[in-house]
């Protein structure tokens, strides 16, 4: 599903952080292209 | 949904092509979860961003939802994300995601 695709991420302050996302997504063969961590309140 | 992130978006999405492009939420809340990923398929409902009756369809997952966690390494996962999702409503946040990706969503598998 993820493999050779790119990835935006939107993170999230008070669930999960940008960079702990990328970390995650990094693994998975898809290219992360945003990284970011907002506050959705 | 932050207004300057959804001029990102749509930027990405103009370079890379809707069909290649995957949203990736961290939301710590169903209803904003849920709001991130309508605005990243159907618009933004508060018609006050970039993406105002800006229907991109996007593929969009929450982090915590299976289709994701399934792909990502099982030890990074452990170590990035598995603390949050212990204290997150993980339900809900899947539920709602889920919810407008199955009605927005152009490009999800």
């Amino acid at each position: 599903m993820l493999d050779g695709k790119k990835v935006a991420i939107l993170g999230d302050r008070d669930g999960v952080p940008g960079p702990a996302i990328k970390e995650c997504i990094e693994t998975t063969g898809a290219e992360v292209v945003f990284t970011t961590t907002e506050c959705f309140v | 949904m932050d207004l300057e992130n959804q001029a990102r978006i749509k930027e990405l999405t103009e370079k890379h092509g809707a069909d290649n492009l995957v949203v990736i939420l961290g939301g710590a809340e169903a209803e904003a979860s849920g709001l991130a990923c309508e605005t990243v398929t159907n618009g933004d409902p508060t018609f006050a961003g970039p993406l105002a009756g800006v229907q991109l369809g996007l593929a969009c997952y929450h982090i915590l939802e299976p289709e994701v966690k399934n792909e990502v390494d099982e030890d990074v996962y452990d170590e990035q994300v598995s603390m949050m999702e212990m204290v997150l409503d993980v339900d809900d946040i899947i539920e709602e995601t889920k919810k407008y990706r199955e009605m927005y969503s152009e490009y999800a598998e």
